[in-house]
Order: structure tokens, then sequence, then C-alpha cells
């Protein structure tokens, strides 16, 4: 039994990138024999663990991290021990916080490079498209349907019924969009998948093109993701080359392009999203029409989240029941938790709806990774509510978290700890809404810097009795009166930290 | 009567056929058309929703958050503007938490807003305040401390509206008419959240893509975009209904009065030809009625190089009789003559021809139409059977392929060019057949289909190809031609389109477009779907220009382009009631309702109603005047309304023909180019002084209502109506203008039910209206052509004798620019000026290159028959070897180049060809110089003032 690695695998993405994979990588070159393997995959996830180097030995794939660019010649002279090492993991299939998980959409990410096909097919990629080519479209929307897959953008509308309005609208071209334009604060599954696995999401779209007769695939990917796009873009001719756009559809014109996003949080809604990829100002359209009806260019047009699409292969290859088995009430399937803010293991965690919150950040996050104690968690992105330490019991799953007044929206988890101020966190609510909105609608315009401006006033102890009611008026204007979720979830951060953390609103800072 | 305020209802009616939908409003019942807004619905039961971005000529858009109501098993408080009503629908559009909401959105605005309502120029005419008060809000409880958009410079750039930013609210109501009324899409939103603000994309207003025709500002709800008027003068306090006086898409207008000033001329909602929109010069450039220029004294003078002495009305009248029947009895009954105006309503034009037919004795009468669009009436006459366009303008929404052939609709006829891109902009493919890339080539969002970028001259040999491509692979529509068109003409007409000297490629090399191209075109005309044919002077205006008006009635007659919306063959024309002069019989040959002189019948109706025989012989032409008086025999001309030595071909001739009358008599608001040659002048009237009607290129009759009393004393009818009888004629007279719209009425058979009475109380109405169209007719040839059968007629290509050789290697091409309006007498006393203060020649760089012309520099153009100066500007526009100018200024003298070259059956001059050579000038031409140097000598008026003594 030799002891030297078949391949060697270090993570190609950003995230790894970010904290000295290349390096490794490198270094790694360098110290190993001439032509030993080094393939540089998709990450796992497991944030706190990257650099997370895997070892392929004996069928075996080790797991050793977070590996520093000094720590290669040793691991090297070591031998990649499988244990007794101080950054041996041991078979990554069996790191705890992996092993545990129900990946669904994530299950080949960060097995091998992103753009090697063979490898994804032979991983179980290519089933879902194999069976959705041998059903009518009519029967994929059916399986979608039964599966009870929602959108993962955050509205949560059951995706089969969309597809279903959209393959029977009538239109001389219909468009799948797919919305990568990944910009709640603490979320970056989109990218994970799109950096590790983007034939997933690529035949997500496929299946989705078969089902409505789609003329044209789109991704709209934001430009703070240069990677993602470079991957994306170099899978969609991997893809085109093996000929798997062939055939989806009569016409037989579907295909995929990435359109760069250019900053604008607002081109997340899926109405904005539209007119800039039209070319337009990223503005919000009043519904109706819905897009599904018409959308881009007024044509019928499905816009889908990264993580519903990447579901979707999942989900044809095994069957709509199987998909249902996975969750609780009208929360279906699987969803990418994100844990991100102070958290001792940031990670992606795909998990079937219904876990408590307390399970993701204790369980899986290993609590704050200050030491300090939590005070708040916002789930849901920057528009989301803040839950207190008392809400962590809750089950993770659309209608729970509605019922405590919050929102799972993409999945984001933040965790703050005790030195947060929530009227900051308030005011940083509504100023994230002045900044961002797209301008159109008065409650989002101008009630965002004037809800940022009062609740200076009551930060400063003005009149704060009345400045809360004046919030409580805007609040109520702003949910009822905003013409998109971007106006109309603002208060909700804003009234979750007024009910759940009142102290904060009550002291002036001066006193603090 | 009072300030007419229309109702808004919000949003734009539902388009097109849809069924009805009944729902409850507040509990009371109501049934509105499928695809209604629910605040249209609420409008039309006298509900007025509160809103702010939402206006009926817009489509919904949302963003106020105004207009919010409850709707019963719907989540939240939908916005009324963007949801249509439901079958069974219960809308609540008050109740506290409405009202909540409503203030909140109001006290939003104003802590953002300027509070100083008592000195703005909208106070009172503010939605902005009238919806503060519509929703009760009585504290800005934000303060007005927090970050807002006051103390911005206001943009006073463009000379007839202001742009005041700290007004704006951001309703995005100027960037949606830019878009959606205008599609000129010169506006913007720039930023995003608060900073979210109007952007004109340029430096200012004035220096942007900007083309000032005010939707804009008519579409603003506040101060932001205020006409400046105005702000200098406040806001109107009554309204006149009339329609503008430019160009032939004839535009309705509510003029906005406080006392006798115009205050502003807003497009009129129920306008049918201009559905509430205008341009620049409909809105805004009326300034021309009351610039100092104006003449509204009659004047005499014995000999045109005496100066003018301002008289009595019957001294003017008294002096013109007596000299128009002293040459009669020195020359004979057919020495004297009158040019009908074009400008003039169709109840002047009536009264000038009647004066022919009458005092006169002859028909030597003819009008401007002689120049621009006699082809037209010829053209259609011999084909269809009537001398008028086939459509309504409307029907432009409904054609799924345009040819738009000799015509630049964005500059000459703007309104109809927005209705025309809206359609482009909704798929319709376009074909432009023109020497030059005008704007419709290729702007916002439309790119037309082909460009044939054909050789001036030889629209005839394109023509014949599109139809030789439709005939030779059956793209002709058989039955169409069957049940509708003559036989054996067809046939004959088929025979001559089939011979390969029709062919694209025999075409290709006369008219320098690729045969693949002509082929393309007319795959696409004749199989693309409804066609519908848009031409203007590029047509007419030249040797062969009728020929070619009937190379395109053959085109759209084959291929069943004919007879429906959205097909049809539609000249756009030039003048405000071109058409009008037209039908009310301003042609030497036919009598009003285009009845030829000849036809005994049509003699007896006249000589019976008008107690005078009629000649049978037809009159002189325009053109044949001038010969004649330079050759002695014509000497007395009456001109109303035309300035002839500007506008007509070869300048030099026309002055030489001018300077040899006996007697000119010019009608006119101005001192004009051709009164340097009068004897007298009758002051004319503006058409905000006139009453009457005006008739556009879709042959609608819109009324022309007084704004302000008549600034000479006498309406111009009146003044005609004297003239004639003071020489004589005494027969029949009338009381009023709508006593002169009787007798047309009654002796013009298409006209037979039209009243002024009928137009106050309907509203406009295309002719012919009679008792077999009693609501007038909006497409003709529906059932059958006017003429019984559609007759084909073979359309040879002859080549026009204008050749280039290697003195005048360069073919002129003229046409118009939008700011400015034919020969400028009302846009050049405009700020229209500003836009465009001088003509110049327009050349492709390599044609400059080859002699030496910068940018800028002055170039001399010579032609056959005279020569004149302008200044060169390179330009992409042109194909090499054709130079392009606009003939808008008198001093550009672009008519001492033209020749008298004319179309073989009517006439109208080859304006739009003439060969030439252009070469680096450091002087003026010699009649320029001699122009300016008699100009104003000719103008020298000898007022009897009293001089005040010095003190």
């Amino acid at each position: 039994m030799s002891n030297l690695p078949q391949r060697i695998l270090v993570p190609g993405d950003s995230a790894s990138r970010s904290v000295g994979a290349d390096d490794v990588a490198d270094r790694l070159t360098n110290a190993l024999p001439a032509g030993t393997t080094i393939v540089r995959n998709g990450s796992r996830g497991l944030f706190w663990l990257e650099p997370l180097v895997e070892v392929e030995r004996d069928g075996k794939r080790l797991g050793f991290g977070p590996v520093t660019v000094d720590d290669v010649d040793d691991l090297v002279a070591a031998g990649f021990p499988e244990d007794g090492h101080p950054l041996a993991l041991g078979p990554v299939d069996t790191i705890p916080q992996l092993a545990r998980q129900q990946r669904l959409i994530f299950a080949r990410c960060g097995q091998d490079a992103p753009l090697d096909l063979p490898a994804y097919e032979a991983a179980g990629g290519l089933a879902g498209l194999a069976r959705a080519r041998a059903q009518s479209p009519d029967a994929i929307i059916e399986a979608v349907k039964t599966s009870g897959l929602r959108g993962r953008g955050g509205a949560g509308f059951p995706a089969g019924i969309k597809w279903e309005t959209a393959s029977k609208a009538t239109g001389s071209e219909t468009y799948l969009c797919c919305n990568a334009d990944e910009g709640d604060s603490g979320t970056y599954a989109d990218r994970l998948l799109m950096e590790g696995d983007p034939f997933t999401l690529i035949e997500g779209m496929c299946i989705a093109a078969r089902a409505i007769s789609a003329t044209h695939g789109l991704v709209y990917l934001r430009s703070e993701y240069p990677d993602a796009i470079r991957t994306l873009k170099a899978a969609i001719d991997v893809w085109r080359d093996a000929g798997h756009f062939k055939g989806l559809s009569a016409g037989d014109s579907f295909d995929i392009e990435v359109r760069t996003g250019a900053g604008a949080y607002i081109c997340g809604e899926e109405s904005s999203m539209l007119n800039s990829l039209e070319g337009k100002r990223g503005e919000v359209r009043a519904k109706p029409p819905i897009p599904a009806i018409s959308g881009l260019f007024g044509q019928p047009t499905i816009v889908n989240n990264v993580l519903t699409l990447a579901s979707v292969p999942w989900i044809l290859a095994h069957g709509g029941d199987a998909y249902r088995e996975f969750g609780t009430g009208r929360s279906r399937g699987t969803q990418a938790f994100q844990l991100a803010g102070d958290i001792r293991q940031g990670a992606l965690i795909e998990l079937a709806f219904g876990a408590s919150l307390r399970t993701l950040i204790e369980d899986f996050g290993g609590g704050t990774r200050s030491g300090r104690p939590l005070r708040a968690v916002q789930v849901g992105g920057p528009l989301g509510a803040y839950l207190a330490e008392s809400d962590l019991d809750v089950a993770l799953e659309y209608e729970a978290l509605a019922a405590i007044g919050g929102m799972l929206g993409h999945g984001g988890i933040v965790v703050f700890n005790d030195t947060v101020n929530m009227a900051r966190q308030a005011r940083f609510a509504m100023e994230f809404c002045a900044i961002e909105s797209c301008g159109k609608c008065t409650p989002c315009r101008v009630g965002a810097t004037r809800g940022r401006e009062t609740l200076d006033k009551i930060i400063n102890g003005e009149d704060v009795t009345g400045n809360l009611a004046l919030i409580e008026d805007l609040c109520e204007l702003m949910t009822d009166g905003s013409l998109c979720a971007m106006g109309g979830l603002t208060p909700m951060p804003v009234r979750s930290a007024i009910k759940r953390f009142p102290e904060d609103f009550t002291r002036p800072l001066a006193a603090e | 009567m009072p300030l007419d305020k229309d109702t808004d209802f919000g949003t734009p009616a539902p388009r097109g056929p849809a069924g009805t939908v009944s729902l409850e409003i507040d509990g009371f019942a109501v049934t509105v058309p499928e695809g209604t807004s629910v605040m249209r619905a609420a409008s039309t039961l006298g509900t007025q929703i509160p809103k702010l971005c939402a206006t009926d000529s817009l489509k919904a858009f949302g963003s106020c958050r105004l207009c919010l109501v409850e709707i019963d098993g719907k989540r939240g408080t939908p916005a009324s503007c963007t949801t249509p009503v439901e079958p069974g629908m219960k809308v609540t559009t008050q109740s506290d938490r409405l009202a909540r909401l409503r203030r909140g959105v109001m006290e939003l605005y104003i802590s953002d807003h300027p509070l100083d309502c008592l000195t703005c120029s909208d106070n009172g005419d503010c939605e902005l305040q009238d919806m503060a008060g519509a929703v009760g809000l009585r504290d800005v409880r934000y303060g007005l401390a927090g970050e807002n958009h006051g103390g911005q410079a206001k943009d006073v750039s463009n000379p007839y509206f202001d742009f005041e930013p700290s007004k704006c609210i951001v309703c995005s109501r100027c960037v949606r008419a830019c878009d959606e009324v205008q599609g000129t899409l010169a506006l913007t939103v720039e930023g995003r959240g608060f900073d979210s603000h109007i952007s004109v994309g340029g430096p200012d207003f004035f220096n942007s893509e900007c083309v000032s025709c005010g939707a804009c500002v008519q579409a603003c709800p506040t101060a932001t975009l205020q006409e400046k008027t105005v702000v200098e003068h406040g806001v109107p306090d009554r309204t006149v209904k009339t329609t503008c006086a430019y160009c032939g898409v004839g535009c309705s207008f509510k003029a906005e009065l406080k006392g006798n000033q115009v205050i502003r001329m807003v497009p009129d909602k129920d306008g049918k030809a201009n559905h509430g929109h205008s341009c620049v010069k409909g809105r805004f450039a009326w300034g021309y009625a009351s610039h100092a220029d104006r003449i509204t004294k009659p004047m005499i003078r014995d000999h045109i190089d005496d100066s003018w002495r301002e008289v009595s009305w019957d001294e003017a009248i008294g002096f013109a009789a007596n000299r128009l029947m002293a040459t009669q009895a020195e020359h004979g009954r057919k020495s004297i003559g009158a040019i009908s105006s074009s400008r003039c309503t169709i109840e002047e034009v009536w009264l000038v021809q009647k004066m022919v037919r009458t005092a006169f004795s002859n028909n030597n009468i003819d009008t401007c139409a002689r120049v621009c669009h006699s082809p037209t009436g010829y053209g259609l006459k011999q084909t269809y059977g009537t001398s008028a366009g086939t459509q309504d303008f409307d029907s432009v929404e409904e054609a799924d392929v345009i040819l738009l052939i000799g015509a630049n609709p964005t500059d000459a006829h703007p309104v109809f060019a927005s209705q025309m891109k809206r359609r482009l902009r909704e798929g319709a493919r376009l074909i432009i057949a023109d020497p030059r890339a005008i704007d419709l080539v290729r702007t916002p969002h439309i790119e037309a289909a082909h460009h044939l970028a054909l050789q001036p001259g030889t629209n005839v040999a394109l023509v014949n190809a599109l139809a030789h491509v439709a005939a030779t692979e059956g793209l002709l529509d058989d039955d169409f031609v069957a049940a509708r068109c003559e036989a054996d003409s067809f046939a004959d007409w088929l025979d001559f389109i089939h011979d390969p000297a029709n062919s694209p490629e025999a075409a290709a090399a006369i008219t320098g477009v690729a045969a693949e191209d002509i082929r393309a075109a007319a795959r696409l005309y004749a199989s693309g779907g409804r066609a519908a044919i848009y031409y203007g002077l590029g047509v007419t205006e030249h040797s062969q220009g009728s020929t070619m008006v009937m190379g395109m009635a053959n085109l759209a007659m084959a291929t069943g382009n004919i007879g429906r919306r959205g097909v049809g063959v539609n000249p756009l024309r030039g003048q405000n009631n071109v058409q009008g002069s037209c039908d009310m019989g301003s042609f030497p040959h036919e009598f009003p309702g285009y009845r030829h002189v000849s036809d005994a019948v049509t003699r007896k109706t006249f000589e019976a109603a008008w107690k005078r025989p009629q000649d049978g012989e037809p009159g002189l032409r325009i053109p044949n005047m001038f010969d004649e008086a330079c050759g002695g025999t014509f000497k007395g001309l009456y001109v109303q309304g035309e300035d002839i030595a500007q506008s007509d071909p070869n300048t030099l001739h026309v002055e030489a023909a001018l300077r040899a009358l006996d007697i000119l008599i010019v009608q006119d608001l101005f001192l004009n180019e051709t009164a340097r040659f009068a004897h007298v002048f009758l002051p004319g009237t503006s058409f905000l002084e006139k009453d009457g009607c005006f008739i556009n290129a879709e042959r609608r009759i819109n009324r022309v209502r007084p704004a302000i009393p008549v600034k000479t004393g006498m309406a111009e009818w009146e003044v005609t109506q004297a003239l004639t009888q003071a020489m004589g004629y005494n027969e029949t007279s009338f009381a009023s203008s709508a006593d002169i719209m009787d007798e047309i009425a009654a002796l013009t058979p298409t006209f037979a039910d039209v009243s002024h009475a009928r137009l106050d109380r309907d509203g406009s109405v295309q002719w012919p209206c009679n008792e077999t169209a009693p609501q007038g007719t909006p497409i003709m040839h529906v059932d059958g052509f006017v003429r019984g059968k559609g007759h084909f007629v073979v359309t040879e290509f002859v080549p026009t004798t204008e050749r280039t050789n290697r003195k005048f290697p360069l073919i002129l091409t003229t046409g118009r620019i939008l700011s400015q309006y034919n020969v400028g007498a009302q846009s050049r006393r405009t700020e229209n000026a500003r836009w465009h203060d001088e003509d110049v020649l327009e050349l492709h760089p390599s044609d400059a290159e080859a002699r030496g012309i910068r940018d800028g520099d002055w170039v001399s153009v010579r032609s056959r028959k005279g020569e004149t100066t302008l200044r060169a500007r390179h330009s992409g526009r042109m194909a090499p070897g054709v130079v392009y100018t606009t003939f808008h200024h008198p001093e550009t003298g672009a008519n001492v180049v033209t020749t008298e070259n004319s179309d073989w059956a009517t006439s109208c001059p080859e304006y739009k060809v003439t060969a030439v050579e252009v070469a680096p000038a450091n002087h003026r031409s010699p009649w320029q110089e001699e122009h300016t140097g008699s100009a104003s000598d000719a103008r020298r008026i000898n007022r009897d003032t009293h001089v005040e003594p010095a003190e």
C-alpha cells in the first residue's frame, strides 16, 4: 500500500482563495513529486476549515485543514496521515458538520473540479436531465409541483405553479432567467454552487427550459462574483460542446447567456432584474402583469433563484415524491442555510426544512466565534427579522418563521453578540434601504431616508415616544404601501428590533 | 369658455376590442371594458382616487402609492392604477387605513418639497398641492430639516420652459412622456434611492437630445417643468379649442389665455389627429402672432420702389380693386389671377377662388399645393378616384410593415412620427426609401429593416422594381385585384411590370440600391402583413412625381393593401390646410371637390349659385403665371399667405415675373419676400384670430376658433369679400365664416353634411361626409374604389433631364428641420430660431475632402440656374455625390439654385434634384448681395407718426 496520494484537491473557489488556497496549491505543486495530480475543486462550504485540502488515496478522501502555505511541507513530509496530525480531519465525508447535512443540491459540490463534466456525470449528474428528456413538459411540471419546491430567492412561491403559468402563456419567445444576484448580507450559497458545481445549475435550467419550452436562458450574475462568472461561463461552454443544450424543446434554440449585474441590490428583485436585463434602469415594475405572463421584453418569463433551479435535477432524478419526503408542512425539500456573523464555524449547511435555529447556530455553528453571549440573530438577509436568544427554538421553515414575524429569505443567518446596539441595526436597515432603493415608489425612496433620520433622533434621545410612534406609522406605510419587497420588508428588521430589544431605543446613546 | 381642465382618468383606456367587466366600487356597480384599471373604473363613476404618478396619457406606473385601495379577498392595499378590474371585484377607495397611508405618502412628499406654494409658478395648477388637500395633510412630523433636494439651480436653458429640480417629486411622468408619448427618450432617472433624480442626458435641456415637444411639461404634476409664459404671467383662466397652423398633421389644441394673452397651447386629448400630443412648433412657436414684424395696417404704394403708405381698409381695397380692373381693361380678362393659401382656412380659400371665378371671371386660381402635393391629387385621382390619402393617422397603429418614401416625419410631421414610432416599437417593420439617412433609419429602440438610399430622381425605377419582385415572386393579392380592380389595366400593367427592365437588377444600376436589398424590401412589403405606404415631398417634387404616386398606388392595389385599417397610400401633407385648399377648388382646372371646369353640369351648378358665367377653359398654373408675366400678358396677381419669392423654384425667374406685374396684392402677416414686389399689402390674420376650418392630411376637417380678436380690424375672409365686391361682384355675400361653410357644403358633395355647428357639436370629421357617409370616412375605398374599379397605370421610368456632368457633378436635394417650418416666416420669428439660425449644406466627408471643404467653411453652391453661399457641414447621412440643405431662411436663397424642371402632369417643381457644384467661397453670391441690399429698401414704411416735440 503506497502512501502516495492519487489526487490532491485544493479548493479553487473564491472563499478558499481568499484564505490562501492558491498559495497552498502552488506550494503543493512544488513540494510533491512531479506528476502528482492537483485538482482545484469546489468548496465543501465548511469555511472554518478552508483551505480544506483533500487527499485521495486508496478510495478514501482524507481532509486536512485549515491548511496554510506554511503547513504544506510538514504535511507532505508527514505523508498526509489519516490521523495524528493536528490538521488531519480524517475522511472528509465523516466530518460531522458535513456528515449530518442532507445535501441534495450541494451533493456534488467540492467533490471534483467544477468543469469536469465526466466526473459530474459519474457522480449522478445528468440523471435528472435524462429523465426529463424522456418526459413531456407537463410531466416535468407535475413532478416539480409534486415535490413542493418553493422559490429559494426568498418569496417562496411554488415553482411548479410558476412554470405552469409560463408554459401556458403565449409569446414569440419564452425566457428562463436565473437570478444569481445574490445580494443579501450573510449569504453565499449561490456563489458556492456556481463556483463549485455549476453543472447542477445548468442542468436545472435545461430541465426548466424543457418544461416551459424556453427559447433563451439567462443568468443574471452579480459583478461582485468574478470567479463565479468565469466558472459558470466556462461550464456553459463545456455543456454546449457536449451537446447537452440540444433537443430540449421545439426550435432547439435554448442556450444560456451570463449577464453581469452592475452593483445594485435592487436588481435581485425580479422585475428590476428584468429591466436591467433589457438594458434599462434597474427599477421595479408594478405587477400585474406577472413575469410568467409578460416578463422580459414583454414575453413569458420565468425568474428562479439559483438554488430553486439547482434543486430540480435531484427532483427529476429521484421523483417529486422522494423530494417531498424532506421537510415539513408546506416547506418541502432542503434549504441551504448560510451561517455568518459572529459564528465559530461559518458554513453552508444544507438541511431539510424544520431544523431549529438553535441546531444551526449551536450544533453546526458551534456558537459565537468571539465567545461572547449571543444577543440577536438576523435570519433572511438585511430585510429579515432580528430574533432574540429566546427565539432560537423556532423551526426553520417558511410558516413557522412568519408566525414569529420573521422570514427565511435566502437562508442567511447572521449572528450578533451582546455588543450590538439594536437601534443602530434598525437605523442600518433604513439606511440600507435608502441607499439601495430603486427610487421608484415614494414610501421606499423618501420613507427610508426619513426613517434613518427619525431613528437618528431616537438614538439621540429626541422625543423618543413621538418618534417611535412616527417610525411605527412609517413602517406601516412602507409595509402596506411600497411597490416591492424592498420597501415592504425594510420595516421587518426595524420593527423586530424595536419589539425584541426595546431597551436599545429608549436609552440615549450618550448614556451608553 | 372658462379654463377647460380635462378629466384625468388616471390610466389610458384599454386598446382594442374587449369584453366588459362588472364590479363594485364603494358599493356602486360599474361596468367597464376588460383591461380597465380600478382607478379608471372609479373615475367613470366620478370617484377621483388620489394620484400623482398616474395620468391617462401614460401607462400605469404605480410609483406614488397614493391610489392604494382595498379589494375584498386580496392581500394588502393594491395600487388602483396598476390593478386591472376583475368580474365581481369589490373595491373600497376610502377607509381609515387608506386615509392614513395616503396622508403618510403626502407627508413624505412634502418633507422634501419647498413650502413656497404662494409664490410658486404652479400655484393653483399643481397636483401636489391638490393632493395635499385631498388627503387632508395637516402636519409634517419629520420636520423640514431633513435631507432634501431644495436649493438646486433651475435649468432655464430651454427657450420655452424651465426645469426646477428642487420641486421634483420623481414621479417619472416626464420620463415616461418622453418615452411613451414622444418616443425620444431624452430623459431618464439617474441615481437610486433618495438620490434618484431626473436627468436630461446632457449639460442642460437645450444641449440634450430633447426635441422640446413639451410632453414632459404637460405631464409634470408640479412646477418642476413649467412653461416660461406661466412663470412670467401666472396660470391661464380661459380656454379656446382650436387647431395648429403648422404642418398637415393638424393637431388640436386648447389655447389657454388670460384676457387676450395666450399663456400656453395645450394639445387637446380629444384631438383625433394628435391625441393630446404636439411638437415644439405647435406647442411653443406661436409667438410670431404678436411679433414686432407683424403688419396690422393695410398699405399701398404706386410703385415697388416707393415706400409703403399705411391707409384705411377702404382705401387699400379700393386701390387694389381699381388696379385689378384697370389691368383687366387694358390686358384682358385673363390677365389677372390669384394664389390661395394653404395656411388659411378653407372658408378663406373658398372666397379667394370664388373671387377669381366671379369678380375676375376666369380660372386663374392656383395654390401652393402646386409646388408640393399636386402629384398626389393627380395620381390618386387617376388610380383610386380621390385626390387624397386613404387612411386616418390612427390606421398606422395596425400596420405591420411601413414603407416610408421621401418623407422625414420626425422633423416634418413630428406628432405623427411619434405615433408611427410607437407602432414600430411594438414590432412593425420599417422600410425607408430616402437618399438621406433620416433619423428613423436608426433611433432609440427603432431600426429600419431596410434603408434604400436611392439616388434622387430614381423613385419610379425603385417602385417599379418593388412591384416587379411582388409580381414575379407570386406575392400579389390576386383575389383583391380580381374583385376590386380593372382587369384590362391590370393586365397591361402586369405585362409592363414583368419586363426585365423593371427588375431589381436593372433598377440597381439606376437607383444605386443593391438588387438584393430591393428584393428583400419588396418581399417584406408584399408579404409582411398589413403594409402601409407613407410618403412626402420626396415623392412628389420630381419630374415624375405623378408617375411615382401612381406607381405606389399600383403597388398597394396589386398587393391588396388598400381599403382597410393598417394599409393604404398616405401622403404626409406639408401645410396645415393644403388638403383643404385643394379641396376648395384652388386649381385652374377644377372646381371645389375636384370637378373639372370643362364639365358642363358642374359649371351650371356654380353658375346657378354664383349667378355668374363660368369659364370652361382651365386657367393658369403658378409657373404659367410667372411665364406669362415675363411675357407681358399676365399683369395682376393677388397672393394670399404664400411667399412665392422664397418658396418657388428659380428665384431669379420668379422675381423677374413679379417685377413685371402692374398690380401685386400680398395678403400676409409679414412683409415677406414677395411683398418686396407688391403694390398693396393687406394684413392677414394669424390662426389665433381665425374662425373656420383646416383640413389635415387625413382629410380631417378641424375647427379653428378665434382665441383673440382680429388684430387687423378685418377678418381675412371679409377682406377678400370686400375686394370681390369692390370689383363689382355683389350677387352673393356672407355674414360669417359659418355661412361660407354652408355654401361649401351646398356646392361640394363630399362636404354635404359638414357645418360649423356640427363640428362644434361632434368634433372633427373626415370627408367624404354626406348622405352615404354621415359619420365621415376614416378609411377610403373600403368596399370599392371611389372611381369604381381600381385603375392601374403603366409607370415607365423616365430619367430627369436634370443630369450631373463634369461641371455640376453633385445632386442637391432639399428638406426640412424640426424646429423650422417651410420658408420660416413664422418659426423664424420665434425662439425656435435658436436651434436652427441658418441653413447649412450637408455633404459627405469624401465629397468635402475632394473639394478642400472643412466642416463649417463657407461654400458656394452653383447650379445651371444660379448660385448661393452657405456654410458646409460634413455629414454621414448623405451618400457621396448627394448634398442637402434646408430652405427656411430667405438669405440662404436655396431656390436661387433650383430649376423650373417640373412634374410632367402637374408642374410640381423638381425641388429634389438639382445638379450643382460646391466650392469653397469667401464671399456671398451676387444674388445674396443684391437681396441684402434691397431687402430693407423694399420694406420701407412711411408711417403717419406724429412726433412729439422734444422737451
